[in-house]
């Protein structure tokens, strides 16, 4: 079967400079800028202190590292508002196992055990009624495994994990200047990013995110697929309550509070969308490494946590808003 | 024209389905008291307890007819508490600061401050074309933040109250604490209004079908744009019965209540899709989560595990429509002639 | 001549990057009926759509009754008298028939809607259009046809002097469509006029005594369908005349490939068995209702059947998810290829591509090199339209993105390609292309399933033909025997059984 009309179609892509400096990473990338730059305007002789920036950084790497999985389950047009839940509920048996057995390795276990099943409960539930909103379950799961944190520690804390000084090192050790946490952090946004974006895997996730029927007819297992990020995630949930309990060393049933929406921010921000099929890993590592400079850079001038969550939440609306903002131009110079 | 007449039977019985929704949410709730009395050796009747139970979950309720409304939309908020804390504290500080004299007008201000949230939500969802849950999560921290910037992280103290809007969530008036009556009140409002007028009627149109709506002349965005001004105003009111009710505004008074409104409406039957749920069933099913909280003391579980119990019913009353629809379905199927 | 109500001139409508409408005009008399003609993508939706008030044109003039007119809102036509029922039913499914019929009208007093009131007017217009259905029944449990007479009296009841139907037979049956003409023509006799858009020549010379074609955006002509041919108005809706339509080849059948025996799902088929061997173009033909559709859907495991074997080459195979089907070596085009058959926003390149990542993995990633050069291929191999790969399929017509789904199981090794509805939405020119493609296959080896309810191309292209009739297989006919009339006979069969019985 030759061309009958003597067509050809190019395979090889134009990249034009209007269409790169358009992508949304580019313009998270300016908004990067300009937060440092308003930053080291601010603390001209703290802000790109190394060991202040690291340490600034390290602050938010504990709930960053929900930021990978959160951004699959978006990606597959999902939601899950539970990981704060079961990340307090994987620390809480890290706390209570290592207490009762005085080995550190079985608590870790217990965790990343507890967070996995978790998150497979969620994907069950989810792949098993699938007329089931991912918002309404998970909301529901959220309740429950904050709820049997709460059943099980009452009003007290588990504790005496730093005891434990590899443990304790998770956290606050350093491979030469550099903390663990951030290597392990790095580490993990590059094997997230080739799986989004390199495997069969992750271009079957863009398939069910953007439409899930058309996935099913071309032989992609979707529910599988749902099945397997969902217990992902809730495997991240362990190893994030591994890192909760080395930095903090107590865990009340308060714990993790609001990681769910931190996740969210930082993904919607990065252009990761919750319908589904859009985004990129690095524009949500750009997004999530902007918010905690945001963050460390006010910090240094004394500005309060919760005024930054004004700024934080301010940015999150305003930029969103941009692509209408840019289909209003557009329109009204054709109406020109 | 046998075909036709199935048709006929069809509809009739998905209808009665549909209508019986709120009569068995309403029986199990019966059941879940009868359980909780008997259990309790008699102690969860008593008027005292009945109207404690009003009084901490007044504000629960106000919350849940606003989000009864954004649902129906097809949107959702979870903005709310970040609303009620902001307006309920700045209501709170201009009675501090001795601007508002009459507890009357701390209710009024803190809704229009509410009002004045829900409306710029709105505009964002709207006019900006934000989705619902991302607009309104950025709210939350904005909301949420501002309130710690106004109050500078401190609390207004009973003290610094008039006194006569601290004793106001005490009172009642025929035996019904003024708490549960604004309750009362706003639900036979929504219920008359969703069910009687234009404006009700057209909620469920924009949440059936967004797309029919606007073929139909009804302006969307004027729509959404008010509900969420509505949900605001809502929130604003309940704002000011949490500040009466415990008598001081923190800047995180009622974080996390979205949770529990939503939760609310899941178990009284309103659909997170749009289009589907009254009041009825919202009113349900905030009466189902104020009973489910109060009663594990009473039956001897311990009060902590009340959350764990809470997040198994949501679960269990939403995995039991799916399996009754199901069930529906499959019996629609085999009725089915080939 | 009756009197002219309703007349547009130079109509314009850019949207961005594209004129839907340039230049267009029309013109409607009271009482008649106006059919409206041309391919996909003409303009006729847009069209109705500036009359409605929904888009604004940016150039031209509407007069109505002889007065020039400007509608903001939808709002404003329907208080003009216009009402238009569109292509998708656009329902309340929630609601009520009563409710789903004055939505936008509600009927009140001092501001309280009054419910009876409005069932009772229901009723009453349901009445007068032969429903059988009440008013207080849910939207969403009524069938397409029902639902449409629920448009109809929503159009009765602002008692519109005009009303628009875009394409409201095609969900319907034959029998469907008489009534609904019965109603059309009945409105016509009461002075309403009508605009009646639909791609049947029988729907047009069944009712319409005028006809106004559409192309490219532009106006070409208004006819009186008395001195019309078909042959005419396809020259003017396509620009060209077409006389090779269905360049079937003789092919030499080989072995049976598919098999299926008693397959049944209970509620939507029972009993079904039939073959196709190499080489061979089967069509499953019947009435919309016939679940051929369902069929297909569940031999390539989308579906879970309740009973029956399904054989590939003589071999019992087990089907139960499309991967399993597609590795055996069955295909399907799905009939709803916007949502099934293809991810919109992705360019055709990848569409094509990701039935088939696993071939392109090297070590663990995918080579996107490899990827968009065999996409490339496969694309050209159906000539598809496309500058490059990375085009986005929405930004592609009909026929061409039919072509991408075609170039999509080539991609994969398959011995059975199921096609539902293939020329679905295709317009006229890339029709042929698609047959051409058929026949090619065929001559490739493959064994076809062509699951199609437009009786030209059932005759044209099959080798055998399998009519189905509410979820049963009414009867087989060879290319030889196989007649308009006979086949109509069979895909009839069980509704005239019932109706006799009743």
């Amino acid at each position: 079967m030759a061309t009958k009309s003597g067509r050809t179609i190019a395979h090889i892509k134009q990249r034009s400079v209007g269409s790169v400096l358009l992508r949304w990473e580019s313009i998270l990338f300016l908004i990067f800028l300009a937060v440092n730059i308003v930053n080291y305007s601010l603390s001209p002789d703290k802000y790109f202190n190394t060991s202040n920036l690291l340490r600034g950084l390290r602050e938010t790497l504990v709930s960053g590292m929900i930021v990978f999985p959160m951004a699959f389950i978006l990606l597959l047009g999902d939601i899950d508002l539970s990981v704060g839940g079961n990340v307090c509920l994987s620390a809480t048996v890290l706390g209570l196992v290592y207490n009762a057995s005085g080995s550190i390795w079985l608590g870790i276990l217990a965790a990343v055990a507890t967070g996995t099943v978790c998150g497979l409960i969620n994907g069950l539930l989810l792949t098993r009624f699938t007329e089931l909103a991912p918002m309404v379950v998970t909301l529901a799961t959220n309740i429950l495994y904050r709820g049997i944190s709460e059943g099980i520690l009452g009003d007290t804390a588990t504790k005496g994990m730093q005891k434990v000084d590899w443990f304790k090192s998770l956290y606050f050790g350093k491979l030469g200047d550099i903390y663990y946490i951030l290597i392990i952090f790095l580490v993990l946004a590059v094997i997230f990013g080739l799986v989004m974006h390199k495997t069969v895997f992750g271009r079957q996730m863009f398939a069910v995110g953007e439409n899930k029927r058309a996935a099913k007819y071309a032989g992609i297992g979707v529910e599988k697929i749902r099945l397997i990020v969902f217990t992902l995630a809730g495997f991240m949930c362990g190893i994030t309550a591994m890192f909760y309990c080395a930095k903090t060393g107590s865990v009340m049933s308060n714990a993790a509070e609001g990681y769910e929406l931190d996740a969210i921010c930082v993904c919607v921000l990065g252009g990761i969308s919750t319908a589904g099929g859009k985004g990129t890993l690095p524009g949500a590592m750009i997004a999530f490494f902007t918010i905690a400079l945001l963050k460390y850079g006010l910090g240094l001038v004394n500005i309060k946590g919760q005024i930054i969550n004004v700024i934080i939440g301010a940015l999150l609306v305003v930029v969103v808003m941009i692509p209408t903002v840019q289909d209003l131009i557009k329109k009204h110079r054709i109406k020109k | 024209m046998t075909v036709k007449q199935k048709t006929l039977k069809k509809g009739g019985k998905l209808g009665e389905v549909l209508r019986s929704r709120e009569i068995s949410l309403l029986l199990v709730m019966v059941l879940l008291c009868v359980v909780i009395q008997w259990r309790s050796g008699g102690t969860f009747f008593t008027p005292g307890v009945i109207t404690q139970l009003a009084q901490n979950y007044a504000y629960t309720a106000v919350l849940t007819f606003g989000m009864l409304l954004v649902l129906l939309i097809g949107g959702i908020d979870i903005s709310i508490a970040s609303t009620l804390a902001f307006s309920g504290m700045a209501s709170s500080m201009l009675m501090q600061h001795g601007f508002l004299t009459n507890p009357f007008m701390v209710f009024l201000v803190s809704t229009l401050i509410g009002l004045g949230c829900g409306l710029i939500i709105g505009l964002v969802i709207a006019k900006g074309k934000v989705l619902p849950i991302i607009a309104t999560l950025g709210f939350q921290y904005i909301v949420r933040g501002l309130t710690y910037v106004i109050s500078d992280s401190k609390w207004v103290s009973s003290d610094e109250m008039l006194p006569a809007f601290t004793q106001f969530s005490l009172d009642s008036f025929l035996g019904i604490p003024y708490l549960a009556w604004i309750f009362l009140v706003l639900f036979v409002i929504v219920l008359l209004v969703l069910k009687w007028t234009e404006f009700g009627r057209q909620i469920y149109a924009v949440g059936s079908n967004a797309e029919a709506a606007k073929i139909s002349g009804i302006n969307i965005d004027r729509i959404k744009i008010l509900v969420y001004s509505i949900n605001g105003a809502i929130a604003g009111l309940a704002g000011a019965m949490f500040t009466s009710k415990y008598a001081s505004a923190q800047s995180n008074m009622a974080t996390g209540a979205e949770m529990d409104v939503i939760a609310a409406c899941v178990i009284g039957g309103v659909s997170l899709n749009g289009g589907q749920g009254n009041a009825v069933g919202a009113l349900l099913g905030v009466i189902t989560i104020a009973i489910i909280s109060k009663s594990l003391s009473l039956v001897g579980i311990d009060a902590f595990w009340q959350q764990a119990l809470k997040g198994v019913i949501i679960l269990l009353a939403v995995a039991v429509n799916v399996l009754v629809q199901r069930n529906n379905d499959r019996e629609v199927l085999k009725g089915r002639e080939i | 001549m009756a009197e002219t109500i309703l007349e547009l001139h130079g109509i314009t409508k850019i949207f961005p990057g594209v004129r839907a409408l340039d230049q267009v005009q029309f013109d409607l008399r009271a009482g008649e009926i106006h059919a409206l003609m041309g391919e996909n993508g003409a303009g006729k939706s847009t069209f109705i759509k500036v009359i409605m008030g929904v888009h604004q044109a940016e150039e031209g003039q509407m007069l109505l009754y002889g007065q020039p007119v400007h509608f903001k809102s939808t709002r404003d036509a329907q208080k003009a008298g216009i009402a238009a029922i569109y292509q998708h039913v656009t329902a309340y499914p929630h609601l009520t028939v009563a409710e789903n019929i004055f939505t936008g009208h509600l009927k009140k007093r001092f501001g309280i809607v009054q419910w009876k009131q409005m069932y009772e007017e229901a009723d009453s217009l349901l009445k007068e259009l032969n429903a059988d259905f009440d008013s207080r029944a849910l939207m969403g449990s009524l069938s397409v046809a029902q639902q449409q007479m629920v448009e109809i009296a929503k159009a009765l009841s602002v008692h519109a002097r005009i009303i628009i139907m875009d394409e409201p037979t095609a969900a319907l049956t034959k029998r469907e469509s008489e009534e609904l003409y019965r109603i059309t023509r009945k409105l016509r006799d009461e002075g309403v006029s009508i605009i009646f858009i639909s791609h049947r020549f029988e729907d047009m010379y069944a009712l319409a005594s005028r006809v106004t074609v559409f192309r490219d955006s532009r106006y070409i002509g208004t006819y009186d369908v008395n001195g019309i041919t078909n042959a005419d108005l396809i020259k003017a809706m396509v620009g060209r005349e077409i006389n090779e339509l269905f360049p079937k080849p003789k092919v030499e059948l080989g072995e049976e490939v598919l098999r299926v025996e008693g397959l049944s799902r209970t509620g939507y088929f029972k009993d079904v068995s039939f073959h196709v061997r190499k080489g061979e173009i089967l069509g499953l033909t019947g009435l919309v209702g016939a679940r051929r559709t369902e069929v297909v859907q569940t031999i390539f495991g989308a579906e879970k059947l309740t009973a029956g074997k399904i054989f590939l080459e003589g071999q019992p195979v087990k089907i139960r998810r499309p991967a399993e089907a597609m590795k055996l070596g069955i295909g399907l085009l799905p009939e709803n290829r916007q949502i099934e058959g293809l991810i919109l926003d992705w360019g055709i390149g990848r569409n094509i591509t990701l039935t088939e990542l696993k071939s392109f993995v090297q070590g663990i990633f995918l080579n996107e090199k490899k990827e968009n050069l065999v996409s490339k291929q496969l694309a050209e191999q159906v000539d598809t339209k496309a500058v490059t790969v990375f085009d986005k399929a929405s930004s592609l017509s009909g026929g061409n993105q039919q072509k991408v789904v075609v170039a999509k199981a080539l991609g994969s090794d398959f011995k059975v390609l199921i096609l539902d509805e293939p020329t679905k939405g295709v317009d006229v020119g890339a029709k042929a292309a698609i047959y051409e493609i058929m026949g090619e296959l065929a001559q490739a080896g493959y064994a076809i399933v062509m699951i199609s309810s437009e009786m030209p191309e059932i005759l044209g292209m099959c080798d055998r033909i399998v009519v189905m009739c509410e979820g049963r297989v009414s009867g087989e006919l060879s290319r030889e025997e196989a007649t308009q009339e006979k086949i109509l006979e069979l895909a009839m069969l069980k509704q005239t059984a019932t109706e006799g019985s009743v």
